[in-house]
Formats: structure tokens, sequence, C-alpha cells
């Protein structure tokens, strides 16, 4: 067997790893970098909990090889308060409880920011359908809703004054 | 200190319990910081896997596992040889007891493999590839016997028996056979004979329900430690680590003291995670391995090896007079618990006539074995199965009686003093008091379209109590740490750091909590039973008077005044009166400062086996539309009604109502367990085992009433298991009003409905009004 | 197994030729990394096509499109001007699981995995697209119905690459629409597919056609619905000639997502209102 030796960027940061070929990226962002944020719920694509961002492109981390990072840029959960503090989701989500035990929510996050990146302004069918891929357990998804409604509201609200 | 006086005043006014501040482990959960059971890892650790058996009931005449351990990184392997039989009947208490016989059989298989699933070996090697290697490598010698899977198929006399030493308890004479069903229960109450015989209307349904999974996100994971001196460290998601930890023990032989269970951050339980699967199996791994084992199930094996709830067959009737009083309830309950005895039949049994005011009462239920996982508890375990009986009964009976559904309920519903029929008789409760606001709710006048229908259903959960122990420590800065041991769920250390805040008179923000491993504090039973609110809330309480109670004595030292002339007001000591002296109030950070020299650290505690737990009726409303072409529901509107007592914390009340709906909305329409003629388990997986997902429903409103709970110096009442009864039957009642048609049969998946529909209008075989 | 990400189409070709065992190729991978997890298959070579810039673009071509192969459904949907052309095509792609999934799943995994119930392929054979493959040989075009041979299996030799797909020029007034029957809202694998091509001349269906999925071994072409609708204004009597002739075409399972019955009988019915939004869509279009 032989390994992939692999040049990578992820959350911004410059990253080395070695891999086994049919090692997913999940695999690896978990068991050699790690960055356990990111969930296993089903390693079939089915749940969502691993989701990540592949150039800007939501994924399921569990369908991509670590050998295809190669070159490319990578964003997790951990990316996603910017040191400064939470991003305007994390604080909606902690505001409208939209967690309870919290396994789903690091997909949710990296899904609903990627949402918000291509349409700040979604309607709650909008949300639902785009989040549709990402199962939750324990909520009911309705708190969910709220906080990623709430805000969508609050970052146009910050992008008008800025 | 003298226990806290249970009953709730009235009069208190609450400063920050029914408030909604931010959970204290949100930041870890929202940033990807939490760790939750997969999350840990050890220097040198190894992985594990399982080999599982691929038929649904076989004798295991050998195992070979001799090529696999001189594998190259093959570390362990574990059979049952490894875990000692217990020869005796003992049991542990976990969401209701199971036989420590029966669970370690079901943590690895013995003389039999009882399910497709079954653990038969398992291995521990240096990468996960390595340990799958090895398993391929296991020869098992299996005698492949018939097996069965269906509960009515299961308690016919020539079914293949799973256990030669079944012979069911509950009926006498003692069969003289052994056979699949494990126990016959039955409740009674008055004569049904006599209460029918005054029945102008009577209705009498068949249903029958097919198992479905907790579906928590997050699959069973663990990483055991155990060291040369008989020691061990476990780290799992668990429901309740102090009965890993017990259950572990002695299934090892290990005194209790020498194991330490950490719980993790749960991904989910729901039930589900209130026994053991893969935790004895990693340690005795390690021990073996003398290196830590790291076991994660993948999803396929949480579907097919853990513990989903059981199917059913179900009879219900109901006799009323014309008027809308209901004379008679009788139900015939048959549910299937898996491989081993212990399907909650016996709370389907106690809860299924819970809502009703009635004089005679016959429920016979049956414990069923058959070729599938060994059941464990999910929400209110058998009480939506048998809700979905009588309520669909109840509104096909209103129906026929020309009555609201809600009129119905509200004429013949349980009030306080009313008798249940399995013993006790309700104390105040808000069963009445949901009803009614379902009816003034803005929900049940709105207008409906064409093709669609609304749905009524009411539930009910006991809710229970529990060993509980907890420690209150204060910081010299003032702050405090609540150390409880029951893990964290949904929001309970919000809601316990709110009572300590409440009790202490300081801010919230004052108040950490933090879940202890099972070294720290003593015997606490687990998350589960709706009971973390209530009797952790007991507690708490008790932890925090015990607490003012030694900062008063402290204070009075620093004044010189007797103690009894200290009261605690607003996270103050302040003398009782003029007479006591003029001394300013001391704030809870002076008196820790000093606490040094005034007899060292400061604390209060708890332990305590909670009783008094208040039930939880709950009253749903929905409406759905079918597309009569496909047979698929809608879910258009949902409300949910419920008695919390006194919430603690609304919005994660809320949550528990929100997140038990959806699941029971999923129980109606898609979700189940499918088994082909070879007895295995066609859809492990989240493709095919259809949860609902966000596009799945709408909103789901919430009403919290609230009628205290005299148990609880709040008024607190469980209410984490209650929202999943009423869904199933409220989506078949709107499934009626919107096709005509009554579902018999769970799931109401499309195929279902169309074929109901297709029969209904008389088109095709099995025409007729059943579903 | 090993890996390669060659960035031309002739080292994907050699890759593949020159490797005895079994070979995958690589697009968006939400087929082949849930089959490789479950052991279902085990490759030897897996070849990422991904850097093959031909497999990657969306260009016009003769007033029609060429999709690369591994072009992922999230591009596709993004598209402007293939969505006005191709409704039908894009929402098909569109509905192939999640948002994630979307992030990955391509057209060409989409035909190659060749399950019968597999969203994009009716819709694509209803608008007459035409594969273009590129082998040891050289290159051919294959219309996308003669791709799959059966579940699991295709038409192409086991070192040939589906290169792209080329969706033809649309006429004035031609509309498509693709609509899939599944138990809940999202996420299912479709009980039955239905994909509807049509052309109106003055008013009158001039040409169609009409494919089902998940009703049979693959995905068919049905030409009695579309004739059904073909010379008619389209009306209920042909409509409801179309559905029925839909449902005569089915040959299904019984399985865990649906029986024979209710596949059979939806079918009729998704072909109805798949050919009245191609229909609606049709008389609106320029």
């Amino acid at each position: 067997m032989t390994s992939c030796r692999v040049s990578t960027t992820i959350n911004g940061d410059a990253v080395e790893f070695l891999c086994a070929p049919e090692e997913t990226l999940l695999d690896v962002l978990r068991d050699r970098l790690g960055l356990t944020g990111s969930k296993e719920g089903c390693g079939s694509g089915d749940c969502g909990a691993c989701s990540v961002t592949l150039d800007g492109r939501l994924v399921c981390a569990c369908l991509v090889l670590g050998a295809e990072a190669e070159g490319r840029r990578i964003e997790t959960i951990e990316g996603m308060a910017d040191g400064k503090g939470l991003h305007p989701l994390q604080s909606k989500f902690l505001e409208h409880a939209a967690l309870q035990c919290g396994i789903c929510t690091p997909g949710i996050l990296v899904a609903a920011k990627a949402l918000l990146e291509r349409n700040p302004a979604p309607s709650e069918t909008e949300v639902r359908y785009w989040l549709a891929g990402n199962l939750c357990r324990c909520t009911g998804y309705d708190k969910i809703v709220r906080a990623v409604l709430d805000a969508a509201a609050e970052m146009a609200a910050g992008t008008r004054e800025g | 200190m003298a226990p806290v006086s249970k009953r709730p005043d009235p009069e208190r006014r609450f400063k920050q319990v029914g408030t909604r501040p931010l959970r204290p482990d949100g930041v870890d959960k929202v940033t990807g910081r939490a760790k939750f059971g997969a999350d840990f890892v050890l220097p040198g650790m190894l992985i594990a896997k399982v080999l599982r058996s691929p038929h649904p009931h076989a004798r295991i005449r050998a195992i070979d596992t001799s090529t696999a351990e001189v594998l190259q990184g093959v570390k362990a392997v574990v059979t049952r040889d490894d875990f000692p039989d217990p020869m005796s009947d003992e049991t542990m208490t976990g969401e209701g007891d199971e036989s420590l016989r029966d669970i370690v059989r079901n943590v690895m298989a013995r003389e039999k493999a009882l399910y497709e699933g079954h653990a038969v070996a398992a291995v521990a090697a240096t990468s996960a590839a390595v340990a799958r290697r090895a398993l391929a490598a296991i020869e098992v010698d299996y005698e492949v016997l018939p097996h069965v899977t269906d509960v009515d198929e299961a308690m016919r006399p020539e079914a293949p028996v799973l256990h030669d030493d079944m012979f069911t308890a509950g009926v006498e004479p003692k069969p003289e056979r052994p056979s699949n069903i494990a126990k016959r229960y039955d409740i009674t109450l008055g004569d049904v004979a006599e209460g029918f015989a005054k029945a102008e209307v009577v209705v009498e349904r068949e249903f029958k329900t097919e198992a479905v999974h907790q579906g928590y996100i997050e699959p069973q994971a663990c990483l055991a430690s155990y060291g040369e001196d008989g020691q061990a460290e476990l780290w799992c998601c668990t429901q309740g680590h102090y009965f890993v930890r017990n259950a572990c023990a002695k299934i090892l032989g290990m005194d209790i003291s020498r194991l330490r269970v950490t719980a993790s951050e749960i991904g989910g339980g729901f039930g589900g995670k209130t026994t053991v699967f893969i935790e004895p199996v990693a340690l005795a791994l390690s021990r073996k391995a003398g290196r830590a084992v790291k076991l994660v199930m993948g999803r396929d094996e949480v579907f097919r090896a853990t513990g989903p709830t059981s199917s059913t067959s179900m009879r219900v009737k109901l006799g009323a007079t014309a008027d809308g009083r209901i004379t008679a309830g009788q139900a015939e309950l048959k549910y299937q618990g898996g491989a081993f005895a212990g399907s909650p039949v016996q709370w389907g049994a106690m809860s299924a006539f819970a809502c009703y005011d009635l004089e005679h009462v016959e429920v016979v239920g049956y414990d069923v074995v058959a070729n599938r996982p060994k059941a464990a508890a999910y929400r209110a375990p058998g009480s939506p199965m048998a809700a979905y009986a009588v309520e669909s009964v109840v509104d096909e009976l209103a129906a026929k009686l020309g009555m609201d559904p809600i009129e119905l309920r509200l004429k013949n519903a349980t009030r306080e003093g009313t008798q249940a029929a399995y013993g006790p008789k309700f104390g105040p409760n808000g069963l009445v008091a949901t009803l009614k606001a379902a009816r003034e709710h803005a929900h049940y006048g709105a207008p409906l379209g064409p093709g669609q229908g609304r749905g009524v259903a009411s539930g009910f959960w006991f809710n229970f109590g529990g060993e509980t122990c907890v420690s209150l420590n204060a910081n010299q800065d003032g702050t405090v740490v609540l150390s409880m041991g029951t893990p964290d769920i949904g929001g309970s250390r919000a809601a316990q750091c709110l009572i300590a805040a409440e009790e202490l008179g300081i801010p919230y923000d004052k108040v950490r909590a933090i879940v202890a491993d099972s070294s720290s504090l003593g015997y606490n039973d687990m998350t589960g039973g709706s009971r973390v609110a209530f009797a952790v809330g007991l507690a708490t309480i008790q932890a925090a008077r015990g607490l003012v109670e030694t900062l008063c004595a402290r204070a009075a030292g620093i004044w010189g005044i007797p103690p009894e002339a200290v009261v605690w007001e607003d996270g103050h000591a302040k003398p009782a009166g003029a007479n006591a002296g003029a001394f300013d109030p001391l704030s809870l950070e002076d008196i820790a400062k000093v606490a040094a020299n005034t007899g060292g650290p400061i604390a209060g505690h708890a332990e305590i086996n909670a009783e008094g737990a208040g039930v939880s009726f709950g009253t749903h409303l929905v409406d759905v539309e079918v597309d009569k072409e496909t047979g698929r529901v809608s879910v258009l509107r949902y409300t949910v009604i419920q008695d919390a007592g006194k919430a603690i914390h609304p919005s994660y009340v809320e949550g528990q109502y929100q997140g038990g709906a959806v699941q029971g909305i999923g129980w109606a329409l898609n979700e189940e367990y499918v088994y082909g003629d070879d007895g295995r388990l066609q859809n492990p997986g989240f493709l095919d085992y259809r949860v609902p997902v966000a596009s799945d429903v709408p909103m789901i409103d919430t009403v919290i009433v609230e009628v205290p709970n005299p148990g609880h110096p709040y008024g607190v009442r469980g209410v984490g298991e209650t929202p999943i009864v009423p869904p199933l039957a409220a989506v078949a009642n709107a499934v009626a009003k919107a096709t005509g048609v009554r579902m018999t049969t769970l799931p109401m998946s499309p195929p279902r409905v169309w074929q109901a529909l297709q029969a209904a209008a008389g088109v095709g075989p099995g025409s007729g009004p059943e579903g | 197994m090993r890996y390669e990400a060659p960035s031309t189409l002739e080292d994907a070709v050699k890759a593949a030729a020159a490797e005895p065992g079994v070979v995958r190729f690589l697009a968006g991978g939400t087929d082949l990394l849930v089959q490789l997890r479950s052991g279902m298959v085990e490759p030897d070579l897996v070849v990422d096509l991904k850097r093959i810039p031909e497999t990657r673009r969306i260009a016009v071509e003769d007033g029609g499109f060429r999709i690369g192969a591994a072009v992922c459904g999230a591009e596709i949907g993004e598209h402007p001007a293939l969505g006005t052309a191709w409704p039908g095509v894009v929402e098909a792609t569109q509905l192939i699981g999640s948002t994630q999934i979307q992030g990955r799943a391509s057209l060409g995994g989409n035909l190659c995995n060749a399950s019968p119930a597999a969203d994009s392929v009716p819709a694509l054979i209803a608008a007459a697209a035409v594969a273009a493959i590129a082998g040891p040989n050289g290159r051919r075009e294959v219309p996308v119905e003669a791709l799959a041979t059966g579940p699991g299996t295709t038409s192409l030799a086991r070192d040939e690459i589906l290169v792209s797909i080329f969706l033809p020029r649309r006429p004035t007034h031609a509309g498509d629409a693709y609509l899939r029957f599944i138990p809940r809202s999202e996420m299912d694998i479709a009980v039955v597919g239905a994909g509807v091509s049509l052309t109106l001349d003055g008013g009158i269906c001039s040409a169609a056609r009409i494919a089902l999925g998940a009703v049979a071994e693959r995905a068919i072409l049905v030409p009695a619905a579309a004739e059904a609708i073909v010379g008619t204004a389209v009306d209920e009597a042909a409509l409801s000639a179309a559905a029925a002739a839909a449902s005569a075409a089915c040959r299904p399972i019984d399985d865990k997502r649906g029986t024979k019955a209710y596949r059979t009988k939806v079918a009729g019915v998704l072909t109805r209102r798949a050919t009245e939004i191609a229909l609606r869509r049709a008389r609106a279009g320029s």
C-alpha cells in the first residue's frame, strides 16, 4: 500500500498529511489531523454530520477521498469562529436553543453558512430544502430554521450598515 | 440536612427559573470543541471491530480464531469464551430491569446467534484495515436454524423457539413446552363485560406497527483502557455512565471501584443508549491486549445490533353510551422485544388507557421474543404504540357518536383523583388543561383545504425519579460549580445552573455545571425516564439549601451570633432581624473568600432516591394533506400542548416537545424496520430508514401548560417522553379525516395509504375500510 | 488500492488500460465511495477524472450544450442558460441527493453507476442526450439510453471513459420536465421517475420523448407514451393515453421502496403530471 502525500489548505492554514488511498477526507480530518468537529453519523453521505466545504462547495467529507484534497481549500467547523468571536450563525444557534445534543450542529452550521453565502435572504422553505441533507433527531428542526433565518437577517443588517 | 420540602409554593416568584439564558456548554458545541464518544484518543490505542452473525438464528457450534490471532497487527481477539456466564438471576436496573444473563448474551453470543448482526467475536488491531482482515479470517461454524421475525408468527405454537428455557410467566398453569412468549401481563379494573353491556356504541379495531429505531445521529462509540493492575478507564457516549460502570464491572469480574467511566457528550440517545453493547467488549479486548482499545459502531451496525423498539400487534375495544360516556376499555397488546425478554409491553399496558377515567378496564399484554436485535427503550417505551391504537379508536368512536374528538376526550378525561387502571390515583395533572388549550388554540379552528384533514390525540408518560447525587462547591471568588452525574442530552446543564442560581440568589453566569465521571459522585440513575429536570433538580435544590445552611453558619461565626439568627436573601447572608445585630450583608464571595479561616471549603451535596415525579399529559393537533393519487401524506401544521409542571428553561422544554413530535411523525409516516424472508434487515442505513428531514415538517408550535407537580418544590414535571406518544394517532386521525380511510398499520407510507384508498374505493384485492 | 489523478484524457485511458485488475473512474464519488465503504467493490485503481478540464466544463456547442461528465449538480444548477433551455434536465440533476451530494454528484457518475432509479437519466433520455466516450481506440458517441444495460452495468468497455454529455439545440416551442416520486420530500431514491420532452408546432405536439426510471432494470424510453401525445393538442384524452402507455411499459420489481402495482400506477400519474409541466413550458418558451 502506497500512501498518498497531500498538500492542502484547511481553514486557511497550509497542511500536509499522508493517507492511504482509500481513506476519506473525514477519516483524515478526524484521525490524522485531530479535527474531530466533523462527525461521522453514517459514513455514506446520508446524514450531513460530516459537512465541510471543498473549494467553497458544500460536501460530505465522508464522500471525498483524502487524496482529493491536494491543492484544494477545505473549511471545517473549526474554522467558523474567526478567533475574534463566534460567527453570527453560531451565536444565533445558542440564542435560539437550536441544538440539544449537538452532534449534528457542526454539520448544520457549515451547511447554513454555505447557504447564506449563496443566498443571503432565504425563505423558510429554501432553508429547509438546503438543509435536507443534515439530519437532526433532537430538535425537530424548528429552532434550527428560526436561528438560520434570524442569522440571515442580522448578517444582512450588518452588511447594510457595514 | 433535612430533605427539601416538596410542595411547591404558589406564591413564589422566580427570578431566574423560567428564563432563557444561553446553555453553559453551548459554545463548545457550536465550535466543534465538544468531545463526543468517538472523539477520544490515547497513545498506542488499537482499533476494534466486531464480527456479527449473518444469520438471524443459528446454533454456534464452534468459533476458530486461530488464523486471526496471528495476523500481523492483531493484538487481541475475544469471543464468548472471554465472557463468563453469570449463573444467577441477577438483574441490572437501567431504564427498567435487564437480566444480566441476557445482557452478557446480547453483548457476545453464546450458544446461539439470535439475530442477524448478533456479535460473535471481536478483534483489536493496530488499524481498522487489519481489524477487518482479522474478522474475515475468523471461522464460525453455524448450524442455521429456522427463524421468525414477526410478532404474531412468533407466538404461534409451531414457531421456531429461541430459548429452550422460556416458559411463559404470568400464566397458570405453567406451560409444559417452551415458547417465544416470555410473559403475560394483565391489568384489570372493574369488569369489562359489565362495562360493554352498558355500551350503546362499540368500536373494536386491530393494529400492527413495525419496529423503529431511536435514530440518534451518533453511533455508539467508546475507548477503553485496562491496566495491568486491574484498574480501567472507559470513555463512552451513554445516557448512564454509572449503569455502564456497574454492568461492565459485573461482566468483567471487576470491583466497581476499579472502573472509572467518563461520559462523553452524547449525540442523542432517546433511551437507546441506556444499556451496554460494545463497552464490555472494548474493555475485554483492552485487558487482553494490554493497550487502549477504541470501538466505534458503523451506522449499519447501529441499526442491526443496538436496541430498536418493538414491533406490535394490538387489538383495542371501546364502548360508550350514546351521550359519549366511555363505559369500558379493553386491549390486547403483543410486543416483540427482539431476541430476549423485555419488550416494553408492560408499560404499554399500564399507559394504554391512562388518559381516561374508566370504571372497567382490561389490558392483556404479551412480551414476545423474535429473531431481531434486543429492544431497548425508546422515549416513553411501549406507550406510543398503545396510544396509537387507543387514540385511533377514540377518534373513531367520536365520529360514530357525532361528537367533536376533543369534547369526547374532555367528557372522559383523567382528572385529579381518577383511579388509574395500573394502580394509583392520579394527583393534579394537566390533561384537561391541554385538551382545553387545544380546543381554544387558533390551530383547531383554522380552515382546511381539499384533501386536508385535522387530527387530535392525547398521550401520557409516568416520568421517574431515581437515584441521584450532586455536589455543589463554592469557589473563593464567589462562583459555584455543580457536579452532576447525568449526561447532558439536551440542555440539562442550563436547567440545573438556573436552579442553583435561583436557590443561591446569585447570577446564572456565576454557576457552571459539569458532568462528573463515575468515580466522583455516588450512584446516579441514567438520563432517561424524563427524570433529570425533576430528580437532579430536586438534588440540586437540596444541595443548594445545604450550601446555604453552611454559608449562614459561617456568617454567624464571623458575626458571633447564633446560626438561627442568619437568613439568606438575594445571594447574601443577613441578620434575621434588628435584634440579631446590625451587620452588613455578606455575599457568597465574601464568605467563600475567608472559608479557610472559618472551617474550610464550603459545599453542599445531596444523595437521594427521588420520589414524587409528576406525570405529564399532552395533546397534539396536526393538519395533513394527502395526495390521493400517490398516497403521500404531507404534514402542514403541528401543535404540541403539554403539561410541564414548571418549565425551568422554556426553550429546552419546547425543544423536547418539538423533537418528540417529529420523531412521532417519522414513526407514523415512513420509519420502519424492513425484514426480508431471509430474516435479514434490508434497510440498515439512513437512506432507506427514513427519518424526517428538515423539508418534511413545518414549524412545530408549542404551548407549555403548567399544572404544578405537588411532589417538587417548583412543581417540575419531566417532559422528555410524552411528546412522542400522541403523534402516531394524531397523524392517523388526520389521515382518516382527510381520506375517510382509517389506517391501522404503521407506518403510513405512501404505498400503504394508496393501497388503503384503493381498497376503500372498491378497487383491487382486499377492498374494505381496513388499511 | 491506488489513486491517480491524471490531467489529460489520454493519461486516464492509458492508466486504465495498463491496470489488469479492477478499475473505477472517480467523478463526484457519491456512489463509488459508498460502494468502497460497504465492500461492494474493491478497486485496484481509482482514476480521478476531475483534473481533466474537458470533464469539468459546460460549453455551448452548435446551439446545444456539452456538459463535462464530472461537472457537479450544483454547477449545472447554477448555469443560467442551461436551466432556461433544459429545465427538466437541470431539475432532475438537482434532485439527486442533498445539497452536499449536489456539491459532488455528476451526470457521468449518475449514468455510469447505472442505478435503474438514477434521477438524471430519464430526463437525459427524454432530451435525446448523447454521450461522448473516449477509449484506447479513440472516440465514439452513444445515445444515453444505450449506456445502461442493467442494474449497475453499462455498455462501456472497462477502459472507456464517459467524457461529456451533449444536449441538442432546443426548438422554440419546446419544453421538458422531470418528476419523481419519493416518500419524503428529499433524500430518497426515486420510487418512480418520469422525464418528458416535447415540441409544439402551432399548438400541436410535433415530437415527444418520454422516459421512465425505477420501473425496469434500467431507465427506459417509452415510445408508446410519446406516440399517445404526438399529433395531439396534449388534451385530457392524450394525457390519459400517455399515462396508460407509461404504466403498461413498466416492468418493475417489488422492493422496500415500492411494490410493482404501486410503481406501475404512479408511473402513469407522474407521466401525466410531467407532461403537463413540459407542455406549459413549451407554450411559454421562445
